[in-house]
């Protein structure tokens, strides 16, 4: 096990986390703000998908991919928090659960009916085609770029969050959502805005994806569960959480993944190593999701009520 | 009383065109035709009612019926909807069946009441060996065969060292066994991935520090799609040759395009085959579908084609099975793929290629048949089948 490799998995393991966050950011505002479970937020990342997919077979450019993208999911989220989710608000978490899987299954079979149920091309920008060297090994020279744009997006998100004042509306609404709307904030206006918000990092995050993974239907459901392991992680309705908790559990399974089959191998058989290892390094982040709850239930980093 | 005279008009006319047509042959058609594994058993059902339909509607001359059916690849549906064929609709034969896991559920379901099962993709290890039974007759192969043709070629190229990865389950565990039992070298490691994962980009970064002669993988549908693009951006493409088995097929290229050129895949049918069977058939698939067919679409339009000349041979009386059964057996039609007939388990004996993804005639991203290292290459698991 050389350094240079241990660096290139750890690059793995933040670019994964940079992904995480992008979905976890959306996820946890709205669960946090709204008290509001949405399922079909991976649904968004989907969308996302394959808008950037749509445009980029239609024009060719990732650019305009990713422009057309991030603004029509923000789009179709608001429009799907307005039509459908608005009346949800004031169920209980069940029903929510339950619409909102619905509304999973009616984005699969949507996106099966207007685009088909095989997968969609997609190839990263020319320049970022290639693999940088990294003593001796390569690095895939797009997933530098999704991290550098998933930091810039932490970035911006840190500022409108702690320096604007829409931000510490968003802030106060986690912690005190009566007091807000006592004081003549428009909270109605404000979830809308949250959500769109939360669509849009959803939509960025599924056409970055986009060259990597397979863009098809069904693809948001295994992203969706570690976002959810990562909200849990870092604390509800904390963007600081899901920052932290992202770069955690996208570590965690990468490390795990890359390195647990073959220390196993070093006291176990081969045959039960090579059994073992995946298995159990595909549990670990569920593992420290249970330890983190048994310990700090409320996440690692939670919500500061001042 | 109008509507009794429209009753019995009507019943007049249903017993004059009852009397006066030859009763359909009902066939029962299931596949996975949801989720993401549709474009597989879209394929299947594509190829096939294309012969139906070139044939007005018939197969040997006499009028068919198919009944289609989704698996939804669950087994306890596919188990339901086999019932349900069989019960109410009473089908004789039943085609399609596109995995392993559904083929497991329903094969001693459906041949243990003697309707004929002809099997046009999934080809699992025991219903090839001491489970295979008179009624199955597999237009496509056993599973390990795709497998070993591709050690095969490994040993032509001499690669001493190669990684197998697949995803974690039973069909992956099968194609890394089919490839080493041809295999001479050492299969250095072997790497499961979650059935779900599709980012494999810390199991890419260790094959890149181990650097070995070859990548032997199994990535069906959508895994492949994300695997081969993975792999060319972590620079692999090119460096390290990157053999496999149902990665790169027409339900995948399309997503995969220039990403997967050079790729190497073994299975027994590629869309260059130039034979005037093979040739008809793909023209007429793209001129139909505006796609080039897959082996799926392959292994069914075969499908039809031995039905065809089967029901052909027996005139339409598929109740008589011993017949019917030795006239699927004859296997007497001109398959897309040159060579084929049946071994005593019902699969077939059959020459197996070996594949590179590159651009054909057209420019279009397709397979480029490279070499056929196994000839006439039988299943390992026949010796344990009974049938003679």
């Amino acid at each position: 096990m050389t350094t240079g490799l241990f660096f290139v998995q750890a690059l793995n393991g933040l670019q994964l986390g940079i992904l995480l966050f992008l979905l976890a950011a959306g996820l946890t505002l709205v669960f946090g703000i709204m008290n509001f479970v949405n399922l079909a937020h991976g649904s968004l990342y989907m969308m996302g998908a394959y808008f950037g997919a749509a445009t980029f077979n239609a024009t060719g450019s990732f650019v305009l991919a990713g422009s057309v993208a991030v603004p029509a999911t923000m789009l179709l989220g608001v429009v799907v928090e307005r039509i459908a989710l608005i009346r949800l608000y004031h169920r209980d978490h069940l029903d929510q659960v339950l619409a909102t899987f619905g509304l999973i299954l009616f984005f699969n079979e949507l996106v099966r009916i207007v685009w088909g149920p095989g997968a969609q091309f997609m190839s990263p920008p020319e320049v970022l085609s290639g693999s940088v060297d990294l003593f001796g090994l390569r690095y895939p020279a797009y997933r530098f770029a999704i991290i550098a744009v998933g930091l810039v997006v932490a970035a911006g998100l840190y500022v409108l969050i702690h320096r604007t004042r829409v931000g510490m509306l968003i802030r106060a609404g986690a912690t005190h959502p009566d007091i807000v709307a006592a004081l003549g904030v428009n909270v109605r206006r404000l979830n809308t805005l949250v959500f769109g918000l939360g669509a849009g990092l959803a939509g960025l995050a599924g056409v970055m994806a986009g060259p990597i993974l397979s863009v098809q239907p069904g693809m948001g459901e295994p992203i969706l569960i570690l976002t959810l392991v990562v909200i849990v992680t870092g604390g509800i309705g904390s963007i600081r959480g899901a920052f932290y908790g992202a770069l955690i559990v996208g570590t965690v399974d990468t490390i795990g993944r890359a390195f647990l089959p073959t220390i196993l191998r070093e006291f176990l058989e081969r045959s039960l190593a090579q059994a073992a290892g995946p298995a159990i390094a595909s549990m670990l982040i569920y593992v420290l999701m249970a330890v983190v709850l048994a310990i700090r239930p409320q996440g690692l980093f939670p919500v500061r009520h001042a | 009383m109008k509507w009794v005279k429209t009753f019995a008009a009507i019943c007049a006319a249903a017993a004059v065109s009852g009397a006066g047509a030859q009763a359909p042959i009902k066939i029962g058609f299931m596949a996975e035709l949801s989720g993401p594994q549709a474009p597989l058993g879209q394929d299947q059902y594509d190829a096939f009612m294309m012969v139906v339909e070139q044939n007005g509607g018939k197969l040997g001359g006499v009028p068919v019926q198919v009944i289609k059916e989704d698996s939804q690849l669950k087994p306890e549906v596919a188990t339901q909807l086999v019932d349900k064929l069989i019960e109410k609709d009473k089908v004789p034969i039943i085609t399609g069946i596109t995995f392993s896991n559904v083929m497991m559920a329903v094969h001693k379901k459906i041949t243990d009441q003697e309707v004929f099962l002809i099997g046009s993709n999934a080809g699992p290890a025991p219903i090839a060996g001491a489970q295979c039974s008179p009624y199955t007759f597999i237009t496509s192969w056993q599973n390990d065969n795709q497998a070993e043709v591709v050690g095969e070629y490994a040993n032509q190229k001499g690669y001493k060292r190669v990684i197998g990865m697949a995803p974690n389950y039973q069909a992956g565990k099968d194609f890394i066994a089919g490839f080493k039992r041809n295999y001479k070298g050492e299969v250095i490691d072997e790497i499961y991935t979650p059935l779900n994962q599709l980012d494999f980009s810390a199991e890419l970064a260790q094959v890149a520090a181990k650097n070995p002669d070859a990548v032997y993988v199994f990535y069906p549908g959508g895994l492949g799609v994300s695997f081969v693009r993975q792999y060319k951006q972590a620079g692999l493409a090119g460096k390290v040759p990157l053999l496999s088995t149902s990665t790169t097929d027409g339900s995948t290229l399309p997503a995969q395009k220039d990403d997967a050129l050079g790729v190497i895949s073994g299975t027994f049918w590629g869309p260059d085959f130039n034979n005037p069977a093979n040739r008809k058939f793909v023209d007429d698939f793209e001129k139909k579908y505006n796609r080039i067919p897959s082996q799926y679409a392959a292994q069914s339009y075969d499908a039809a084609l031995l039905l065809d000349s089967a029901i052909g041979k027996v005139k339409g009386n598929v109740a008589d099975k011993k017949a019917f059964q030795a006239a699927l057996k004859a296997a007497d039609f001109k398959s897309v793929r040159g060579n084929f007939k049946f071994n005593t388990n019902g699969f077939p004996i059959q020459d197996q290629y070996v594949f590179e993804v590159a651009k054909d005639a057209k420019g279009r991203v397709s397979l480029k048949t490279i070499g056929s290292p196994l000839k006439d290459h039988k299943d390992a698991y026949h010796t344990q089948c009974k049938l003679s």
